[in-house]
């Protein structure tokens, strides 16, 4: 359970984040949908503690986001960016075991998970004795995945995660990340600027706009009961980009 | 820090663990020759004897008799009086009395007198018709090139002109040994020397009369520590009285000629009927011993530059003020000149006419390169990845090195293969202050204006940074991690 109150963020004169407040549920997956500089990022990371609020707080399975809490918290989330965010310098295989070394867990634990992470997110073995340059960006975001679901978190937060890839890739990683998010139910937040994708993996959909929450609900709320004008002509913009 | 201070108490004691007598000896090839001859002496009485052949002018040597890094050298009466002591005039008697109260001794005289005096070239000052100081009043056109040192001393350039009313239009300051080329290639007119020079016989030179007596006395003896061991004060006080002038040319004729100061101290004893061997080392031998020092020089400068300078690229990668700071300061020591550098640390305590002083500006020299280039490296990851390091949950010591450091080793290893490159260059400037290496025979080649004995120490020395720059870059298959070589 993830719970946010009132943050609000500022860079000079731009508004990231104004007093927004928003929960989410155990179990439940929502999608993050906005124009572009509307604040869908910097929400996912003052989540991880990468972004401190100006006003609010932070609070991740009841517990309360501070300088000492963090690093806790963060091995309670797994966080994927566009293009996995792998460390050039390692095989895929060291960036996916890095924090479960890190944490002292037997090495043959750690080998039944990379097994089981490898069948979930569907990545020949072999692969991760790669470095990342030398895989293609769905490869390398089905590793930035592995390595998000080592310590077998309760929270998954994915920020654009399908954004560069080719419409082929994107939609069997699609198929992958459902299959992923039904299995194991974990408390699932994403980022997208994809409408059909927010409502084919979301049950809830949160439109920002400027910092600040337009609407929440279903697909259906929005299409039936828009908040404001800017939701339909939201909506109406995705579209024509479909029909073409 | 604390390792720092543990290998410098390290050098330290390597540095005091032989006790060794030991002489220093100017930049010039007299001084060399009377320094191999207080060596031998003192060897002969049954000590052990080192020669820091050519560490720099009177201040350095001074420095270094007082500060107690040598314990004997050769001087002349009147630097004594005028430039140490700043009493001229003072008979042997007064400066013994006054040397005392630094804890300094002077032996007798050696028997020679070897004075400044101007020299020209004989053709040109006949046909000038110039024979004596005096007459350069009236050839104001004539280009003067004396020694830096000359140009500076209180019984020397400035008052030598004031004195005899002279005014020249050009006037620059030369080493002494290319100052001969110069003077022999027409290039100047005029210059300094010593009058028991073996060039003034070797280019046909005219000493200049000095007319009006301008120049004081300078007598030759030796200086020596009060708590110098009393065999080697007895030793080298045995040779007053015993070198004239027309024996120190020859002496000095046969260093310039066979460009071996151990072969023209031996001439000295051979001449007396003395045991004549006068320890010497083949060329690979010493070229041997000069890299074995050159590499310590540059590997424990540069050992302690990569220890102080990564973290401190660390602390300068983050932005704020304390950044700039380092990274200005440690810019600022790179634009000092060698020698300047140097001279500054010279007069530190516990520092000092040493190989430490020599190790430490190295390393300051080294910082640059590594810091600016850990710096660099760091602020070039890409924040994304900085954040997928945080969000991850590791601590920062841990994100520092497991994955910042590593990712910014290419550019890391290029700073240090840098410093270490520039450094093998530079540690040539300690044979200045007698910490050795292979500027030793660049030092003496040049006093004795000997390309041989210069490229005896420039060769293997270009040779040796060659050296390290494979050596690098076969580092580098090591240290930088496969992944960063793959991607590219
Ligand atoms: N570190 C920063 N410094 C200054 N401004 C920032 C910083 N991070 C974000 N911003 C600004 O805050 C606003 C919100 O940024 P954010 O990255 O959250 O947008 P976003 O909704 O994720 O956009 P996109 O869809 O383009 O990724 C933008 O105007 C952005 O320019
Ligand atoms: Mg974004």
């Amino acid at each position: 359970m993830i719970e946010l109150a009132g943050v609000s963020k500022r860079y000079g004169a731009t508004t990231a984040l104004s007093s927004l407040s928003i929960r989410f549920g155990d179990h439940e997956t929502t999608a993050l949908i906005g124009p572009s500089g509307c604040g869908k990022s910097t929400l996912l990371r003052m989540i991880v503690g990468l972004v401190e609020p100006d006003t609010g707080v932070v609070e991740v399975d009841g517990e309360r986001l501070t300088a000492r809490t963090e690093q806790q918290i963060r091995r309670k989330i797994g966080y994927v960016i566009q293009d996995g965010g792998l460390f050039p310098h390692w095989t895929c295989r060291q960036n996916v075991v890095v924090m479960a070394a890190h944490l002292k867990t037997p090495p043959a634990d750690i080998e039944q998970r990379v097994r089981e992470l490898c069948e979930v997110t569907r990545l020949p073995a072999e692969m991760l004795d790669r470095y990342p340059a030398e895989l293609s960006g769905g490869q390398r975001q089905r590793v930035g995945l592995m390595r998000a679901l080592m310590l077998r978190p309760n929270i998954l937060l994915l920020d654009e995660p399908l954004a560069a890839l080719d419409p082929l890739v994107r939609s069997a990683l699609q198929d992958d990340l459902k299959r992923l998010f039904e299995t194991f139910g974990q408390t699932v937040v994403m980022v997208t600027h994809d409408m059909g994708e927010a409502a084919y993996l979301a049950g809830r959909i949160v439109l920002m706009r400027e910092g600040s929450i337009v609407q929440d609900g279903s697909l259906e709320d929005f299409q039936i009961r828009p908040a404001e004008p800017f939701v339909a002509e939201f909506l109406n913009a995705q579209r024509r980009l479909v029909a073409l | 820090m604390r390792l720092w201070a543990a290998v410098c108490l390290m050098i330290a004691a390597c540095l005091c663990a032989a006790q060794t007598v030991s002489i220093g000896s100017k930049k010039f090839t007299e001084s060399y020759v009377l320094g191999e001859i207080a060596k031998k002496v003192v060897h002969d009485a049954g000590l052990d004897a080192e020669h820091k052949q050519g560490m720099g002018a009177t201040a350095i040597l001074w420095e270094a008799l007082e500060g107690g890094s040598i314990q004997i050298y050769p001087e002349y009466t009147g630097t004594i009086s005028e430039e140490i002591l700043k009493h001229p005039g003072l008979d042997d008697e007064g400066l013994r009395r006054e040397l005392k109260t630094h804890g300094i001794g002077m032996t007798g005289e050696l028997g020679f007198n070897n004075t400044y005096a101007l020299v020209m070239k004989r053709g040109r000052a006949a046909a000038l018709g110039i024979h004596s100081i005096s007459d350069l009043k009236n050839h104001p056109n004539l280009t003067a090139g004396p020694t830096h040192e000359f140009l500076e001393r209180k019984d020397g350039w400035k008052p030598l002109a004031e004195r005899y009313g002279f005014h020249l239009a050009s006037v620059k300051g030369i080493d002494h040994a290319l100052g001969y080329a110069a003077l022999n290639s027409g290039q100047i007119d005029l210059k300094d020397c010593y009058s028991t020079d073996a060039e003034i016989q070797k280019y046909d030179l005219t000493v200049l009369k000095d007319d009006l007596g301008f120049f004081p006395q300078y007598k030759a003896v030796y200086l020596y520590r009060l708590d110098t061991p009393a065999r080697a004060i007895q030793a080298i006080s045995s040779l007053a009285g015993t070198i004239s002038e027309p024996e120190m040319i020859r002496l000095n004729a046969e260093a310039g000629k066979t460009k071996d100061y151990a072969t023209a101290a031996s001439m000295y004893f051979h001449d007396r009927g003395l045991n004549a061997v006068v320890a010497r080392e083949s060329l690979a031998q010493k070229i041997a011993r000069w890299t074995a020092r050159h590499l310590e020089l540059v590997g424990i400068s540069l050992l302690l530059a990569i220890i102080v300078g990564i973290p401190l690229g660390i602390v300068a990668s983050r932005p704020g003020p304390l950044g700039s700071a380092i990274l200005g300061l440690t810019g600022i020591v790179q634009t000092i000149p060698s020698l300047a550098l140097l001279a500054l640390l010279v007069p530190i305590p516990f520092l000092g006419i040493s190989a430490g002083t020599a190790i430490v500006a190295l390393f300051l020299y080294s910082l640059l390169p590594i810091v600016r280039n850990t710096a660099t490296g760091l602020q070039s990851i890409p924040p994304p990845l900085k954040e997928a390091a945080a969000a991850l949950g590791l601590e920062p010591g841990a994100r520092l090195r497991k994955i910042y450091l590593p990712m910014a080793s290419r550019t890391i290893l290029a700073g240090i293969k840098t410093s270490g490159i520039i450094n093998v260059g530079t540690a040539t400037i300690a044979a200045l202050i007698g910490a050795g290496g292979l500027g030793e025979p660049i030092i003496s080649g040049l006093a004795l204006n000997d390309n041989q004995t210069i490229l005896e120490g420039a060769i293997p020395a270009a040779i040796l940074a060659i050296l390290v720059q494979l050596l690098f870059d076969a580092m580098d298959r090591y240290l930088i991690p496969k992944g960063l070589r793959a991607g590219g």
